[in-house]
């Protein structure tokens, strides 16, 4: 037995549980840490009620600080009423809501426009809830899905045909991500088992296709639709603006999906395509029910991911003319009822993407870790 | 017999790529035959003479060359590519330098400061990169007029117009200087590879980094002072409504290069999260316990495997800056696609060849970024011996 009281007794470890325990650990670890810390709340301090003020407290959303109805930018009180302390005016949103959200469709004909809402949420539905009941006929409706939309936005069949130049807002940025998404992806996996093939004609067609496309910009694909594509075209077939814009946005989709998708096939190990071989299926059946429902379910997350950029891009269609949730916005602004409200209109059409594509991004993570735990490949 | 020859892989394989070849030799046909009909029917003559007329309109942002309204359009064409080069080349420097601060902020056991490198990355992410350019430059253009504009010492002054500073003027014997500043970067790099092979083989530590700042800092002060101080500086005077002399930075490009490299560095910063993560924890620990110094640790064992991880998707985030940059169009940056393919495709009418040249130069430009990340990864790369 040693002697115990050579040893100076030790102080208790520094808590680490609690409240204060955590605040020790994760925010005043050190001096340096201290100092960040006290910096960061220091400078939140300052930003957040200034922010709150500017877009909530001090902000004008239907009347101004004199009780009027707001109609046009004069009204707002911090063009109204320049000495005083006011923040932003939300009524530029709330006057034009409907421009935002349809553009210019007719407003008797827009339940259309929502009924095709509700439809995409139920198209959606099979996708993004596996346990769904019915997910097998759910399914041929969400491949139906594009038809009927296309039907019931555009007309025809009894319906009132609405031109394509009178949509707009939301609903274009929404057309423009889902079709381009809907059409892209089947697209994309022929051209990744083009790349893929044996056949060194068809690989090399598919490769240099995808390389092309990644390789320039979104936006000279854009012009190549609207002066090139008419060119190319015999005379008196004029295709609508915004099918060639979606044209271009789907093959550029394409490529890019076709890259993703490749590389889910790409860690299919050679087994799979070795079994499928020996129970004697054609190359069509062994993609089709052995390799690609694998490698889609690995790849998942990254078709998820290139589709949110997908649907960011969208708004470069203003350039060439087309008015989305930005081009209206814009057209807002160019307005001399409503000039000089740039701060308020940006800021909502980039919380409506912000909403849209983080929801989407949410959604990927959230796939990712479901497939880390439902597949267990290798260690981990 | 013909169902055996169908049933023969070969022969499918052969058929099948003929019909491909068919149908698109088929379908060039036709959509030349119709393309050329169109441009008769317009008017439109083919071929790149039009290169050579003038433009007969100004660009207000060419930095690196003289451009009149009486220059042709492939000076256009240079103007653009230009530009192009140099708001990407700015962004990718400035969005690695942030993203990889970011992506260490991320990982800090601060939890208040990862959090907040946290909420920037998402929002950068999450909104398009389009409406970032276009915020930024609404911003910028709501600075305070050139009359009232904010003062740095009465050097720099920032206004709607764009940040007005100094110009170099070079004198006679500048290029002297500039020469020896390049000798300095030469003699440095010579006494980086001595000190390096020294200590491979002796062991023996250099002061490499002082020996090297001092020589690129002095080595060209010294020519200077001894060439008669030939490089002198013009400062911007306020004259009327604009201001004389000085150098300026248009906002358009500040537009463009703020949101290029914020919006590219929230990418950055994941992937170089993602690599500092991938470098197992036992690295860090083997190198504690030989007694590494913790900000050696990082440099030496840290980074160097984490880089592996890193650069590939860092490749391709510098091409999606460099074709990001087309964007100049929204706020009227003359760029490739603004400059020549917009406005002088406008002004000629030649859209097949405008679009051409400027889809083949992006090519260029992609796979030239390619070429030399994929140099450098594989000099990072793990070497087996």
């Amino acid at each position: 037995m040693g002697n115990n009281s050579n040893f100076e007794s030790r102080k208790p470890p520094v808590a680490t549980t609690g409240i204060l325990g955590w605040c020790r650990q994760h925010l005043f670890s050190n001096w340096i840490n201290s100092f960040v810390t006290l910096l960061v709340i220091y400078f939140l301090y300052q930003l957040i009620p200034w922010f709150l003020d500017w877009s909530v407290f001090s902000a004008d959303f239907w009347i101004n600080y004199n009780g009027e109805l707001i109609v046009d930018r004069t009204f707002c009180s911090r063009v109204a009423d320049p000495e005083g302390d006011h923040g932003a005016c939300w009524a530029i949103i709330i006057v034009r809501f409907y421009q935002f959200m349809y553009g210019f469709y007719p407003s008797e004909q827009v339940w259309r426009v929502n009924l095709t809402y509700i439809l995409l949420v139920v198209a959606l539905l099979p996708l993004l809830i596996e346990k769904i009941p019915g997910r097998k006929h759910l399914i041929k409706f969400t491949i139906a899905f594009p038809i009927i939309a296309f039907i019931l936005l555009y007309g025809g069949f009894g319906f009132q045909i609405i031109p394509t130049n009178k949509w707009g807002g939301l609903l274009v940025t929404l057309v423009l991500g889902v079709f381009g998404i809907a059409i892209a992806f089947p697209l994309g996996i022929l051209l990744a088992l083009g790349r893929r093939s044996k056949l060194p004609v068809i690989s090399m067609f598919c490769t240099l296709f995808i390389e092309f496309i990644r390789g320039v910009p979104l936006i000279t694909l854009l012009f190549f639709g609207m002066v090139m594509l008419p060119l190319f075209l015999p005379e008196g077939l004029n295709l609508d603006g915004l099918v060639r814009v979606l044209v271009a946005v789907t093959l550029f989709q394409a490529a890019y999906m076709a890259e993703v998708i490749r590389g889910g096939l790409q860690a299919i190990p050679r087994g799979q395509y070795e079994a499928a071989q020996s129970v004697g299926l054609s190359y069509w059946q062994m993609n089709r029910k052995i390799i690609l429902p694998q490698a889609i379910r690995i790849s998942i997350p990254s078709i998820v991911n290139t589709s949110i950029g997908l649907f960011k891009d969208t708004t470069l269609v203003i350039i060439i003319g087309l008015l989305d949730l930005l081009g209206i916005g814009r057209g807002a602004l160019a307005d001399a009822t409503w000039m000089g409200l740039s701060n308020e209109v940006y800021v909502f059409v980039a919380l409506v993407f912000f909403i849209f594509t983080f929801s989407m991004s949410r959604y990927s993570l959230y796939l990712e870790k479901k497939l880390k735990t439902g597949i267990n490949m290798g260690a981990d | 017999m013909q169902n055996n020859l169908f049933q023969d892989q070969k022969f499918r394989g052969i058929l099948y790529q003929t019909l491909v070849v068919g149908f698109f030799a088929l379908g060039l046909y036709f959509v030349i035959n119709t393309t050329a009909y169109n441009l008769e029917k317009r008017n439109i003559a083919t071929g790149f003479g039009f290169l050579n007329n003038p433009a007969g309109f100004d660009i207000s942002f060419s930095p690196f060359l003289d451009f009149k309204s009486t220059d042709t359009h492939l000076k256009v064409y240079f103007v653009g590519v230009l530009n192009t080069l140099l708001v990407s080349f700015c962004g990718c420097i400035a969005a690695t330098i942030l993203g990889f601060i970011v992506g260490i902020i991320r990982l800090s056991s601060n939890w208040l400061l990862s959090r907040i490198a946290y909420i920037y990355v998402e929002f950068t992410r999450n909104t398009p990169l389009l409406l970032q350019i276009i915020l930024w430059y609404a911003i910028l253009i709501q600075l305070p007029r050139i009359k009232q504009a904010p003062q740095i010492w009465e050097t720099f002054y920032i206004s709607n117009r764009g940040l007005f500073g100094p110009k170099p003027i070079f004198l006679d014997g500048s290029n002297i200087v500039i020469l020896s500043l390049v000798l300095a970067f030469v003699i440095s790099f010579f006494v980086a590879r001595w000190a390096k092979k020294r200590q491979d083989t002796t062991g023996q530590q250099f002061p490499t980094f002082t020996t090297n700042l001092s020589i690129i800092v002095f080595l060209p002060l010294v020519i200077f002072f001894i060439m008669g101080s030939p490089i002198s500086l013009e400062y911007p005077i306020l004259k009327g409504f604009n201001f004389k002399g000085g150098a300026v930075i248009r906002p358009e490009f500040i537009a463009m290069f703020l949101a290029l490299s914020i919006y590219t560095a929230a990418f950055i910063s994941e992937t170089v999260r993602s690599g500092i993560l991938s470098v197992t924890k036992g690295q860090r620990e083997a190198s504690g316990a030989l007694g590494l110094k913790k900000n050696w640790i990082m440099r030496l064992i840290i980074i160097p495997q984490a880089l592996r991880v890193i650069v590939p998707p860092l490749t391709s985030q510098y091409l999606n800056l460099t074709k990001n940059s087309s964007l100049g169009i929204a706020v009227g940056y003359a760029d490739l696609v603004h400059g020549f393919g917009g406005i002088s495709l406008n002004q000629t009418g030649q859209a097949i060849e405008c679009m051409a040249i400027t889809m083949a130069t992006y090519l260029l430009i992609s796979l030239t970024i390619s070429f030399f990340m994929n140099i450098y990864n594989r000099s990072i790369q793990f070497k087996e011996k």
